[in-house]
Order: structure tokens, then sequence, then C-alpha cells
């Protein structure tokens, strides 16, 4: 039998830390899809005269509020999830069981504050699902935000059972969740940007 | 020079797994076989089902077996089968079961994301297929069926990407020492920049699903309702997105030729090139579905006098992944020419397969010209035909050649070869007739009603037969693949004398593939060892 030349052990690459960078590629693409025809849309509705406003765009009803104070404050909570996260990182590196506990535990209660943020933002808003293209469109938009939002709350406490757990070594778990919180927040900019302001 | 033995003293053939075994294992060539297996069942209903649709178009004055009710879903079940039921599975699968030991790996990474993928993928396509019985999917009547529908292709999706993502992070971080990217096999690399245009694309596709899916539930105000489904959603299963199903299938040909031609493969940078062009080109065309050359026969239909800005746009998107694929079609010609070729099923199945792929690519860029007037002509369905049919073909060479790795035993060529050239037959029939139909303006869906200049009726028949012809490849094939499964000839270790790493272990591998980690010193590494041997002897 032919046989080919031994190789020494091989090199650990970063296959969690990799496989995170590939679906955060395929979420770009799926929100970022979601929001050019969410801006094709708004582009193609027809005109119309607003008593306020003059000729707009027959988009989101004038009814309709944005509260501006619960958005605003998603986009700074995911600011501050990524502060939280990168900590997590940080003392994971220096086997800081204490304060990883701390940041992982940071990390997934402001990711639900930005969930609770979301909810009351629905609530508030009184966006009924059934009343139109704006309607139907805006909880497609958010509703997928949320659920990546949802699987970056797993995501954090899946690392943090493996670290706080014993498995001290393996980092790359931490660093891809800190890695998908980056990406949260990139992403979370861009809905708040078209969805929230530009409307 | 130290050498080690990578040969496992394992059995020659497999012992059939428990049932529970292949639920749950994370093995990669579990999860390949699952694939493949379900893949091939998918493209048996589909096959049925396209032959029912092509049935009824041969008399155009009413419906002989379908209704007007159904006719519509059976078309839309037919494609959902044939592309995401077969031809996705199929080169998927044997990706995820073939590519780990062609690397060198001792398993897939991230196995249990595959695992968790195939699954997805399996109950997403069940609930989709299930909802357009039920009188669901693309302008089906009941509601709730076509939201089951929706449901069911954001969930099919998922489980793909899934499988891709760790497809793609496979052959980032675990190839063998020394093995750069460009020493990686050819359907590695093609699994590779199939898998992130499969990253890059499908969301589209999921997020579409979802405004779908909301807006069909809720208002029916933004889609068009259960009519705007296949308008919205219908590129998925169609060209140019076929094409980006069918780039692990140029990947197989480019490691089949050299090994069937008894030689190296011929420019192998070119090989790795015309990939990554389809690849890129392909990715670039999806995301405008078609561009048309506004080209009338004598003159451009716009921009008078600015022809560049006319032909740019339809060149680099619609011209280019035809070139791609001609390069490996190129490739594998000069590798031929330069080697000698051994007529077997592996071989005949992929020239074959690659040939049907290249005539539909060519086809596509035909009806992109506005003059031939063949757009929304059943010609569309012709160029859908040649591609995918051609992506299966290659599947099937792709199986009789690593068959001996996925299941330790070989499909018999001699039965094998007349399927090939069955095949051929069957796409050439189930594809050219449609294209010159689309000529005569036959519509791209409908069943009945349609008349035109011609012998339509001739047409309709030929591609009936063409249909009927592949189910028959079909069914042979996987007649033949499942005696070999389960009685077959046990296939040594490397049967086709093999360049690459997947014949430096047992057939089939033991659980962890292989006993050692090898280092690798080109993208040969088997067929130096075997030269180096042969010099030594000499």
């Amino acid at each position: 039998m032919l046989a080919l030349p031994p190789a020494p052990t091989a090199p650990a690459r970063r296959q969690v830390f990799v496989g995170t960078a590939l679906a955060i590629t395929a979420a770009t693409t799926l929100l970022g899809g979601m929001l050019a025809t969410w801006l094709q849309f708004r582009a193609d509705a027809p005109l119309r005269e607003s008593p306020r406003r003059g000729l707009i765009r027959d988009w989101m009803p004038e009814k309709i509020v944005v509260p501006e104070v619960a958005t605003n404050m998603m986009l700074i909570g995911l600011c501050v999830v990524c502060i939280m996260a990168q900590w997590a990182v940080y003392s994971a590196k220096r086997a800081d069981r204490t304060h990883a506990g701390l940041a992982f535990g940071l990390t997934a209660l402001f990711g639900l504050m930005v969930v609770n943020a979301q909810v009351f933002t629905w609530t508030q808003m009184g966006v009924a699902a059934n009343d139109g293209a704006f309607h139907t469109m805006f909880y497609a938009v958010t509703g997928t935000m949320t659920l990546l939002l949802v699987v970056g709350i797993v995501f954090t406490a899946v690392a943090a059972f493996r670290f706080l757990g014993g498995r001290t070594k393996e980092l790359e778990v931490v660093s891809a969740s800190a890695l998908y919180w980056y990406f949260l927040t990139a992403a979370f900019t861009a809905v708040w940007f078209v969805v929230y302001v530009q409307k | 020079m130290t050498s080690i033995d990578t040969h496992h003293a394992a059995g020659t053939a497999a012992a059939p797994p428990a049932v529970a075994v292949w639920i749950t294992s994370a093995d990669h060539k579990q999860v390949g076989r699952l694939y493949a297996g379900t893949g091939l069942v998918g493209l048996l209903v589909g096959l049925v089902l396209a032959v029912l649709v092509a049935f009824e178009r041969i008399d155009a004055e009413g419906y002989q077996l379908l209704d007007t009710d159904s006719a519509t879903q059976v078309l839309a079940a037919a494609r959902l089968l044939l592309t995401f039921g077969a031809v996705a599975p199929l080169l998927l699968g044997l990706a995820v079961a073939i590519v780990p030991l062609q690397l060198g790996a001792r398993s897939l990474a991230l196995p249990r994301l595959a695992a968790g993928g195939f699954w997805m993928w399996l109950t997403g396509l069940g609930l989709a297929v299930a909802s357009i019985i039920a009188n669901g999917g693309p302008g089906g009547g009941s509601s709730e069926m076509v939201d089951l529908y929706l449901l069911g292709t954001i969930v099919m999706s998922s489980g793909l990407l899934m499988t891709a993502t760790s497809v793609a992070t496979s052959v980032l971080t675990t190839r063998a020492p020394g093995m750069g990217l460009l020493r990686a096999p050819l359907f590695a690399w093609s699994a590779l920049v199939g898998s992130v245009t499969l990253l890059l694309a499908l969301p589209v596709f999921v997020g579409t699903s979802i405004y779908l899916w909301v807006d069909h539930k809720y208002a029916r105000a933004a889609f068009g309702g259960n009519v705007g489904v296949s308008d919205w959603a219908g590129w998925a299963l169609s060209q140019p997105f076929t094409y980006l199903l069918a780039i692990p299938a140029l990947g197989m040909v480019l490691d089949i030729v050299p090994v069937m031609g008894r030689t190296s493969l011929a420019q192998r940078t070119g090989a790795y090139v015309a990939l990554g062009i389809v690849s890129i080109a392909t990715l670039a065309t999806v995301t405008q579905t078609m561009v048309t050359l506004p080209w009338d026969g004598d003159s451009f239909l716009d921009n008078a006098g600015d022809k560049i800005a006319d032909l740019l746009p339809w060149g680099l998107l619609t011209v280019i992944p035809l070139l791609g694929v001609l390069g490996v079609l190129g490739t594998s010609a000069l590798t031929l020419k330069n080697g000698k070729p051994r007529v077997a099923a592996p071989l005949v199945f992929a020239m074959h397969g690659l040939l049907t792929i290249v005539l539909g690519v060519a086809a596509h860029i035909l009806g992109s010209i506005d003059d031939t007037g063949v757009r929304g002509s059943i010609f569309e369905a012709g160029t859908y035909v040649a591609i995918t049919f051609g992506s299966v073909t290659v599947a099937f060479g792709a199986l009789c050649y690593w068959g001996p790795k996925l299941w330790g035993r070989r499909i018999p060529d001699k039965a094998a070869l007349p399927l090939a050239l069955l095949a051929l037959l069957a796409t050439a029939l189930g594809s050219i007739p449609y294209m010159i139909a689309g000529f005569a303006d036959q519509p791209a869906g409908a069943l009945d009603g349609f008349a035109y200049e011609g012998p339509q009726e001739l047409w309709n028949t030929l591609t009936t037969a063409g249909f009927a012809l592949m189910l028959l490849t079909s069914l042979g094939f996987i007649a033949l693949a499942a005696k070999s499964f389960t009685s077959g000839e046990a296939a040594g270790d490397d049967p086709w004398d093999g360049q690459t790493l997947e014949w430096a272990t047992s057939s089939p591998p033991p659980a962890d593939n292989f006993s050692d980690l090898a280092v690798v010193g080109s993208a040969t590494p088997l067929l130096d060892l075997k030269s180096a041997s042969n010099g030594k002897d000499a």
C-alpha cells in the first residue's frame, strides 16, 4: 500500500469562527435583500398630498408614530452589547471566569433589553398587520431582525455555558459570539435608518 | 522519508447501519448518503410530475389527466422537486460526503450543523410538497396551504444554507497540511465557491419568502396574494439560479475526467479560474434575474448610438457564465486528448451532463436577445431542462465514481453505460423540442389553450418522450445503485487509480476517515506518490 508522509498535529483552524462569519454573510444578504425590497416599494408608492408635509409618497400612514426613544435606545443598547461581548472575549482570554461571567450576563441582558424595546415599539406603533403593504413589510423586516437577535442571545448563552462549565481553553466560540453581536449592531443600524428614520 | 499507512484494516463493505444511527448520525458520510438518497427519491417524484405536465401539453385543446385548478400546482411541484428536491440535495449531499475525504480531514467542519440542515431541508421540502398536494403552493386555492408552502420553502432553504455553511467552512479550515486552496481538488473548490455563492444568493429568496408569507397571511396587499408567489419567488426555480446549483457538478467533471483519462488535468489553474468565473458571474446574474440585449435584428432598441451601454451589462451578466462553462469543457477535452481515456460510466455520464449544461447556458443567452422573441415562452423550460437534467446526469456519474467511498461497492460499469447514453438522449429530447416550440411562441406556464403554426403536438410529444426516458434512466440507475448498495461487488480502496486523497483510505472509509493526517505537496498527491513509486520500480 502506498502511503503519504505523516503530518504533525494540525493547528486549530477556528471552524466556529469561520462558520459564524459565513453565516453572517448569509444573514447580511437576507437583511440586505429585504431592505432593498422595502426601499423599492417605498420608491414605487404613489404620490399623495399631505396636509402637513405637502406632496409625499403614500407609504407609511401619517397616523403611525415611531417611538423614537425606544428605537434609539435599541441602537444604543446594541452598541453597549458589543462592548460587553468584547469584554467577555477579553476576560475569557485571561481565564477570568468572574468577569467573563459578568460580561456574558450583561451581553444577554442588554440583548433581551433590545428585544423588549422592539416588542414595546410594536405595541406603541399600533401597526395592524392586515392594513396594507407598509404594515406587512414592517413586521416582516422587524420580525426577522428580532429573530436574529434571539439567535444572538442563544449563541451567547451557549458560549457562556461552555466557558463557565469548564471549557476555558475553547475561546473560539466566545469570540464568534462577539463577532455575531458586531454584525447584529451593524444590521440593526441599517434597519433603524431605513425603517425608523427614513421610514 | 517516513511514511505511514493511511489505510484502515476495515471490511470491504459497509455494514448496514440501524435506523437510529441513520437519523441521529452527524458522520458526514451518513449525512451525504441521506442527502443523495432523498435527492434520488425527489428526482423520481419530480420526473413523474414533469411527465404529467409534458403529457398535458400534447393536446392543447383541453386537459386529459389534470384540471384547471391543479395544473399550476403540479407545474410548481415538478419545478420545486427537480430544483430543490433533486439537483440541490444530490450535489450538496455528494459534497458533504466526499469533500472532507478529498481534503484529508477526519470529519466535516460543524457536522451537526450539516446534519441539522439535512433534517431541516427535508422537513421544509415535505411541508412545501404536502401543501401543494392540499391545494397550496403558487396559485393555490387554500390560503392556509399557500401560507404553509411559503413557510416550507423558508425552512427548506434555511436547511440548505446550514449545510452549505458547513461545507464551505470545511474547505476553508480542514484541508490537510500543505494543501493550499489552489491545491484543493476541483470538486472541493467547486463545493467552496458553490456554497459561498449559495450563501450569498439563497438568503435573498428566504427574505422574499418571508415577505410573501407575512403579506399573504395577513393582508395580501403588497405581493399579489397567491398569484404573486411565482412572480416574486419564481426566479429561484429558473435560470440563472439553476447555474448556481450546478456549480459543484462542474467540479465533479473536473475531478472525474483526469482519472478516467489516466493523466493530469490540463490547465489546472484555468479550471480554478473557470469555476470562479461561473460562480461570480452567476451571483451577479442572479441579482438581476435576466439582462436582455435590446437588439431587434437590425439595430438596438434603446440607447441608440451607444452600443456599449447595451452590450456591456448583457455581456458581463449573461454571457460570462458561458465562458466559465466553456472553460471547464475545454479543460476536460484537452485532458482527455492528452491522456488515454477509458470508456467508463463515470466519464460518459459526466461528459454528457457537461455538454447539456453547456447547451442550457448557451440557450439562456440566446433567449436573452430580444429579437429572438422567446421571452415568456416555453423556451425557458427547455433551458431549465438542459441544466437540471445535465446536473443530474453528472451526479449519476459522480455516484458511479465515488460509490466505493459512499458504500464500499461499485455500480457495475457495463450496466450503467447504456443508462449514460439514454440520459443524453432523454435530455436532448426533453429540452430541444421545447426550445423550438419557444420560437413558435408556445407560452411558458400554459398546459392548454394555446395554438401556433407548426407541429405543436410533435414538439410536445417529443418532450414527453424525453421526460419519460429520463424517468426510465433514473429508475434504472436507482435500481442499479440499490443493488450495488446491498449486494454489489466489493470495491477496492482505489478502484479507479485515483489522484486525490479520498482514494488513500479504505472503501468505505472508517468513522474518522484516515488513520493519520498526511502532508500534501501537490494538487494530486496520490498521482505523485504513484509516479514516484513507479520510477523507483523502474
